[in-house]
């Protein structure tokens, strides 16, 4: 128990450590494709202590919900990296949420984000909040054909679950887990504002989603949303990791050799995801803003039609 | 017995409405009547709660008024007693607001005696044993409540919402009537029992059930038959709009629950395909309407139908799982309908109530001229915010975990037997999904247009917190809506007593799980624990803002907003609720409602500005409702020629028709 709760701890440390080395990485090799030097990987590391220190500096019509929100975003999307399983399944809080949670806790840091977007009053702050529940509209969707794929091989929505049944090997190779590899695949793409769908190096106005939002943020309270959506690209590609690699993830009760081997596989396969993303950004244009409907609608196809597959294969 | 509290309580409701007649004009007529609501449903909810937690065995009674030889039979049941305790919640809470709403209400006396009535007319179809009883409940439910809608029958719109509903209401009885006409099959059966005895045979069956979504449809507002309820509900005054909202809509799934699982008699997945595919088209078209809307108790409307959708989602696959045989589907699926019913009408009644806070403190009810809100209403602001996160299925709070359940039963329709099934549950999930995806966008909108930003006109700005009563009642539904979130189990397991009868299984007990956690099978193959996860946010949250307070000591500073630098000096340029749907609108709505948006553009050296047109098409009333009101008026006309013969045409025509009917019977013989 007490272990258990100690190696949840380490998982939860471990995500927040991991989460601006990631996107420090992502921007570093993303600087070096473009033959340009960059900054350091430790870049964020950097930005985050200045915002830190910084003054804060708060718009007379902001209200109390401007104040409270960074912390109920930080703490929804920290608690659902915390239920995705990194290098270790079965742990203390995975029982207490599902996937199905974990898209909803999702759903909950944007639905605060989108009303802090809107509390100061100025137009930027609502398109910025009126273009991201239209892409979540469809992404949520998505994510949860996917989630539908997912559990229906498993019998079970519980990400530890899942991670473990991957590991057994009775999945085997299926057509429907292809289509939500790259259906969730998409959905991170969407969800963490990446290109093709938002350039998150910008702040131009005709693309902006999710800085427009940010725009009226300062110090402390927007280290905390930039730490957040850090945490909110590992969490996906924790995701993609547990689901399609589970390689090396410890199972409940394992001693601390597996659960070594864990962290040092698991830092492995992020560096490889953020390694990709970059390399799959610097290829690619971002798309218009309608056009992004028509890539989430895809995504949200996909996952309807593996599921469709396994309820129909299921009955042979 | 707890049945007879019901008897003479519910008696005394009618006593009240008689009572408000006569004092309706005076302050001792509001605070009595509303007291003495409040006072009833109070102890009616009592009784039930403690009928719904302890387990009930069904009591029976039957009163010497009515119909001769027949008389009134009243039975309360575990699922009787469900309703009652959602009807009675929503009732006393209703009343508490309405001690401080109704001191607002212009025509006092037009309210006073229809709301009692419209009470006991709730609870008497809930508690009805036959046929005649339950029907005298339905309609005293539905004429008082249409009497209530029209009270304010001079302002714009409200005759139209009126008559709308008026001929959905008689829609909605007839089918009923004629429901009741057939069971009773020629042989007086009116009683529930002797219509249990000999259930229908499969094909009448089929017959019935359809008849009988439409009837309860119509009332509950499945689509297409719930194009009066957007209309009414915002009509009437709002403490009677959360009641017509989070209660009577109830009222009308209690119909489908009853006659669907219980009168006739052994159920067909034919029925359970029907209502989960009405269900899921209910929900995202409910939504897409709520999203559409700048009106706020339309919008509230609007998502009461896309609520009425999940509930029939969730009734629909208990159907089809009772149908197979699948005990332990039909009662995750039965139990998750059940306690979005319950969930519904904590957090609609509380949306209502928000919303006529604001339109008491602003006399305005199109947010796109509120705004800033939560500055000078922070109370209701903080309880709106609560109904809608609820509302939009995010935990920790309630609306998640029933559509989570729904969720769950969706997930385990592959073991049933049907091709079309199996194709179908998919579909109705994604249906689900871009429902719950959607109503967030709505709520975010309904919420950050009225109460977030700065205000757009001088009576938003001078808005003031509205009374005590009201508030007392928002921050009870509030505080109901953290509790049923987060110790789902306690209800689930109550709910047990009611879903075993009519899906024939039961969910695992939910108290003997570790940590109070919530399952949806024996084998754990999905759990979810709502309070460790509210203390899990709310400890990583503190703790998170304590650290950095401590560690960063830096002084905050008020300024201006910032805006790139060019912030814009009207809050006119802020978004609105017409700008905030507008992608949504373009991505969904061209085609659903064929909406059109036109810049009106005036030709160059005109002072005028330019202004944007849009338009929106309403599919269903211009596809169904336009010809059927078209073949109305023609016929009307028709017949009208009828009226301005002379006699010798008139003593010919009485000449045919005898003839006629002659003939006829000489055939029919």
């Amino acid at each position: 128990m007490i272990i258990n709760l100690l190696v949840q701890g380490a998982q939860m440390t471990l995500i927040l450590v991991v989460a601006p080395l990631l996107i420090g990485l992502i921007r570093c090799v993303k600087a070096r494709l473009l033959r340009r030097r960059g900054p350091s990987a430790f870049q964020p590391y950097r930005d985050l202590a200045r915002l830190f220190r910084k003054e804060l500096v708060v718009a007379d019509s902001a209200s109390w919900l401007f104040r409270v929100a960074p912390y109920v975003i930080f703490a929804n999307t920290w608690v659902a990296a915390a239920l995705v399983p990194t290098f270790a399944a079965g742990l203390f809080i995975s029982r207490s949420a599902d996937m199905i949670a974990i898209v909803a806790l999702l759903g909950g840091a944007r639905f605060f984000l989108a009303l802090a977007g809107m509390d100061v009053g100025t137009s930027f702050g609502g398109l910025g909040a009126s273009r991201e529940m239209m892409i979540a509209s469809v992404a949520e969707p998505a994510m949860l054909m996917i989630v539908f794929c997912l559990s229906l091989l498993a019998e079970t929505t519980q990400l530890s679950s899942f991670a473990v049944f991957m590991l057994s090997g009775e999945a085997g190779l299926r057509v429907t887990l292809g289509m939500v590899l790259l259906a969730l695949a998409m959905v991170a793409l969407a969800e963490n504002g990446r290109i093709p769908i938002d350039n998150p190096a910008t702040h131009l106005e005709l693309t902006m989603i999710h800085e427009a939002m940010v725009l009226e943020y300062s110090g402390r309270h927007l280290a905390l949303i930039e730490l957040a959506s850090a945490v909110k690209l590992v969490l996906h590609l924790s995701m993609l990791a547990c689901v399609f690699a589970p390689w090396g993830v410890a199972e409940a009760g394992a001693g601390p050799r597996a659960l070594l081997t864990g962290v040092v596989l698991y830092l492995v396969k992020i560096a490889c995801g953020g390694v990709l993303l970059a390399m799959f950004e610097t290829g690619i244009a971002k798309m218009r803003i309608f056009r992004v409907v028509d890539f989430l609608s895809c995504a949200l196809m996909l996952g309807l039609l593996g599921a469709l597959l396994l309820f129909v294969s299921r009955s042979f | 017995m707890a049945l007879f509290a019901f008897v003479w309580l519910s008696a005394a409701l009618l006593g009240a409405g008689a009572a408000g007649a006569f004092f309706g004009r005076s302050s001792f007529g509001r605070v009595g009547v509303y007291g003495f609501c409040l006072g009833a449903c109070g102890v009616q909810f009592f009784v039930a709660v403690g009928l719904f937690f302890g387990s009930v065995e069904p009591q029976t009674v039957a009163l010497p008024v009515g119909i001769p030889w027949i008389g009134t039979h009243l039975r309360l049941d575990a699922l009787s007693a469900f309703f009652l305790m959602v009807i009675n919640l929503g009732g006393a809470v209703s009343s508490l607001y309405a001690l401080g709403y109704g001191r607002h209400e212009s025509a006092p006396n037009r309210v006073l005696p229809f709301y009692p009535l419209f009470l006991f007319g709730m609870n008497l179809t809930a508690l009805a044993d036959d046929a005649f009883t339950f029907l005298v409940g339905w309609e005293f439910m539905s004429v008082a409540s249409w009497l209530l809608v029209v009270s304010h029958h001079r302002e714009e719109g409200n005759t139209r919402a009126g008559t709308v509903y008026f001929l959905m209401t008689a829609v909605s009885a007839q089918c009923l009537l004629i429901v009741f006409a057939l069971l009773s099959n020629g042989e007086g059966r009116f009683l529930f029992d002797a219509i249990r005895q000999a259930p229908p045979s499969p094909e009448m069956a089929r017959v019935l059930a359809a008849l009988v979504v439409v009837g309860a449809g119509a009332k509950a507002g499945l689509v297409p038959l719930h194009v009066w309820l957007p209309l009414a509900h915002p009509a009437a005054p709002s403490h009677v709009s959360a009641l017509m909202s989070g209660v009577m809509t109830k009222v009308a799934v209690y119909a489908l629950v009853r006659f669907l699982f219980d009168l006739l008699g052994p159920s067909d997945w034919t029925w359970g395909a029907g209502l989960m595919l009405l269900g899921g088209v209910t929900a995202v078209m409910g939504i897409l309407y709520a999203l559409t809307q700048s009106d706020l108790k339309r919008l509230l409307a609007y998502s009461s139908v896309e609520n009425i959708g999940i509930i029939a989602i969730g009734l629909g696959l208990a159907l089809a799982f009772r149908a197979a045989g699948l005990s332990h589907g039909a009662a995750l699926a039965l139990t998750a309908a059940l306690f979005h019913v319950f969930n519904h009408s904590l957090y609609k009644s509380l949306l209502f109530f928000g919303a006529g806070a604001v339109l008491n403190a602003t006399s305005e009810r199109n947010i796109d001229r509120l705004g800033g809100l939560i500055h000078g209403m922070p109370i209701t602001a903080f309880c709106f915010l609560v109904g809608a996160m609820a509302i939009s299925a995010l935990p920790p709070l309630n609306g998640f975990v029933s559509e989570w359940l729904t969720l769950q039963a969706i997930l385990i329709s592959p073991a049933l037997p049907q091709w079309l099934l199996k194709f179908l549950s998919p579909a109705v999930g994604a249906l689900l999904a871009l429902s719950a995806a959607l109503t967030a966008a709505c709520f975010v909108k309904a919420f950050g247009i009225t109460f977030l930003g700065r205000p757009r006109t001088s009576i938003a700005r001078q808005a003031r917190e509205t009374d005590r009563w009201s508030l007392s009642a928002m921050i009870l539904l509030s505080s109901l809506c953290f509790l049923a979130g987060g110790f789902p189990g306690v209800m689930v397991d109550a709910l047990a007593s009611v879903v075993a009868p009519l899906a024939g299984g039961r969910l695992p007990h939910q108290s003997a799980q570790s940590w109070l956690t919530l399952v949806s099978a024996e084998n754990g193959r999905s759990s979810y624990n709502g309070w460790m996860l509210f203390l899990f946010i709310l400890v990583v949250s503190g703790l998170t803002s304590y650290g950095l307070r401590r560690w960063f000591p830096v002084p905050l500073r008020r300024s201006r907003a910032w805006d790139c630098g060019y912030p814009e000096t009207s809050p006119m340029t802020q978004y609105t609720a017409v700008s905030f749907s507008q992608p949504i609108r373009r991505v969904f709505g061209s085609v659903v409602f064929s909406a059109r948006e036109k810049v009106i553009m005036p030709p160059p050296g005109d002072l005028r500005s330019a202004r944007l047109v849009v338009t929106l098409g309403d599919p269903v009333w211009n596809v169904l409702y336009r010809p059927i009101i078209g073949f109305v008026l023609f016929a009307a006309d028709v017949v009208n020629k009828t009226r301005f013969f002379t006699i010798r045409h008139y003593l010919t025509m009485i000449f045919c028709a005898l003839i006629l009917l002659l003939m006829v019977l000489a055939l029919w013989r």
